[in-house]
């Protein structure tokens, strides 16, 4: 049912490449509310940045829908920013005018001023001040991933949209940045749908957690609630409680089960599906 | 001893080079004497006649020129480059002027029909494959084959010379920036989809820039050939032009002007491709 809340809602997504083929993820259903995190986890091929794509409106699902606000997704739009795998920074733009051009998408009517001055606001943000006049190839991976960050910021999207992210980058810069992101999206209380393959990473940053099963056939198998406490900080992470069954529950899930759904489906016994929703060290027993 | 640079011993060797070149073009033009053998015997009266009467030596020279002639001409035409005597008699940098005139002409011409048709065809994937193998057909034909249709509908030298630039420099950049509007970064336009960026900010601000490098590529391709091809259009078009230059000073058997056209039209193209270069390393970004 849409409640209030829903502010995001997935029908029955699937999507096909070829006719003779199986669908690459067929039956997605699952709903967002307004300033959630979302993570979602599966293997590779199993159509997560395909539907992070849907949802930017950037591809076309073959079958199902999906709605933000009540509105079905036609179609790109400024109100969901998009933070690609590969930064996807203009590479003969400063750092600067990377960000200031999207400032100036989303608010045409500004003035100069105003476009720099918002724009130098999401780059202290991302505490990117001081490369402001410096080309993306002059900048480290971790530097180019914030400027694409803070340009997705900058134009105040309803929803953010993180295609793996800090995929690329070493895990010291990847603690980083995943500290600055929670502290960012604590503040402004962004509604934002993450793909990641780092389970840490899910456990730090997400409110919920999206499993999907192995493509083709692939659906979204669980979602599983974070029972960790929402102020987790990746520096005292591990010494929560309930971080392990957390932890074991997804890592359990892509080693064993994330193959079942798969069988089953492409038999045909799964119209209908609807996710089963976890609590990890709540509703299930704290195996150790 | 100081260490030298690549540059620096590259330069000396380029010297060298030269100095070997032009030693062994002197040696090879400089005056033979020759003792006639036939003035023992023969007629002296005859000899004298033909101007070989001075005791039967004669100093043969080289019919090619040797390198003080080559200094002379390069010191006349080059002390005055526009000076004006008629229609046959022009300074060098008259010739050159109006060879580069042309040129430019052409040129842009066929950058104003080039970068918008190219674009047009790079975005467009239908127009592509229509236009592809016009393209393909019209691309290989030597500008100079069109010399007789731009004549007989143009009916004008002057201009269809100018046609003739226009057609050869028109292919390089059509394809080069179809190419390069075409290769954009999907990532980069997903980016401009995704801030609903408008039609005409989207070509000039992302797919302009983007393209720009390969687009100068072409422009850098096109007008070597312009400089190529505008010499032997004004040999057969005639009138004015260091092509013509070249012609004239050939019917007037002055090798040495030929000679001096010659690297005065090598010097040019080096500097329009030095110019070009320039233009590419402004435009070009590191990714």
């Amino acid at each position: 049912m849409q409640t209030d809340n829903t502010f995001l809602k997935v029908e029955n997504l699937s999507k096909s490449y070829k006719l003779d083929a199986p669908p690459v993820f067929e039956g997605i259903n699952f709903e967002i509310e307004r300033g959630e995190f979302i993570c979602i986890i599966g293997h590779s091929g199993c159509g997560k940045t395909t539907i992070l794509n849907v949802l930017a409106g950037l591809e076309d699902a073959t079958g199902g829908y999906a709605y933000m606000t009540g509105r079905e997704i036609k179609g790109p739009s400024l109100d969901r920013g998009v933070v690609f795998q590969g930064h996807a920074l203009m590479p003969w733009m400063t750092t600067m005018q990377n960000v200031a051009f999207a400032v100036k998408s989303k608010f045409p009517d500004w003035s100069k001023q105003k476009i720099a001055e918002h724009s130098k606001k999401y780059l202290a943000m991302v505490g990117l001040v001081n490369a402001e006049n410096k080309k993306p190839s002059e900048l480290s991976g971790g530097m180019k991933q914030r400027v694409g960050i803070a340009r997705a910021f900058a134009i105040e999207p309803k929803m953010l949209l993180l295609d793996e992210p800090f995929g690329a980058l070493d895990a010291l810069t990847r603690g980083v940045i995943q500290d600055e992101l929670l502290k960012i999206c604590g503040e402004t209380q962004q509604t934002v749908f993450m793909i990641t393959h780092d389970v840490d990473e899910a456990v730090l940053l997400a409110d919920k957690i999206m499993l999907m099963s192995n493509g083709p056939n692939a659906r979204i198998a669980e979602i599983v609630v974070n029972t960790l406490p929402k102020d987790r900080k990746r520096a005292s992470l591990h010494r929560d409680p309930m971080y392990y069954p957390m932890r074991n529950h997804l890592v359990d899930f892509l080693v064993n089960r994330s193959k079942d759904l798969q069988v089953k489906g492409s038999a045909g016994e799964l119209d209908g599906y609807q996710p089963i929703i976890v609590r990890p060290g709540i509703d299930t027993p704290i195996t150790q | 001893m100081k260490k030298l640079s690549i540059k620096a011993k590259g330069a000396i060797l380029s010297l060298m080079i030269l100095i070997v070149a032009l030693l062994i073009w002197h040696i090879a033009t400089v005056p033979k004497v020759v003792v006639n053998p036939v003035t023992a015997s023969g007629s002296s009266e005859y000899q004298a006649l033909m101007g070989q009467g001075s005791g039967g030596v004669t100093v043969e020279k080289s019919g090619f020129p040797s390198l003080t002639q080559i200094g002379e001409t390069f010191y006349k035409q080059l002390s005055h480059p526009f000076y004006d005597n008629g229609p046959n008699d022009k300074g060098i940098g008259i010739q050159l002027a109006y060879s580069l005139g042309r040129v430019a002409l052409g040129f842009l011409l066929a950058m104003l029909v080039a970068i918008p048709f190219g674009f047009l065809i790079g975005m467009s994937p239908l127009a592509y494959e229509a236009f592809n193998p016009f393209i393909q057909i019209l691309k290989p034909i030597s500008p100079l084959a069109w010399m007789p249709i731009a004549l007989y509908t143009i009916k004008d030298s002057s201009i269809s010379g100018i046609f003739v630039i226009f057609i050869c420099s028109v292919w390089p950049m059509l394809l080069n920036t179809a190419f390069g509007v075409a290769n954009v970064r999907k990532e980069l336009l997903n980016v401009t989809k995704t801030l609903e960026v408008s039609p005409l900010r989207k070509a000039f601000l992302v797919i302009l820039p983007a393209a720009a490098p390969t687009i100068l590529t072409g422009m850098r391709i096109s007008m070597g050939i312009a400089w190529l091809v505008i010499v032997a259009a004004e040999m057969l078009v005639g009138g004015t032009g260091i092509g013509y230059f070249l012609w004239n000073e050939w019917n007037n058997l002055s090798l040495s002007s030929v000679i001096f056209a010659i690297i005065m039209i090598g010097v040019v193209g080096m500097l329009l491709d030095l110019a070009f270069a320039r233009l590419q390393k402004m435009v070009s970004y590191a990714d």
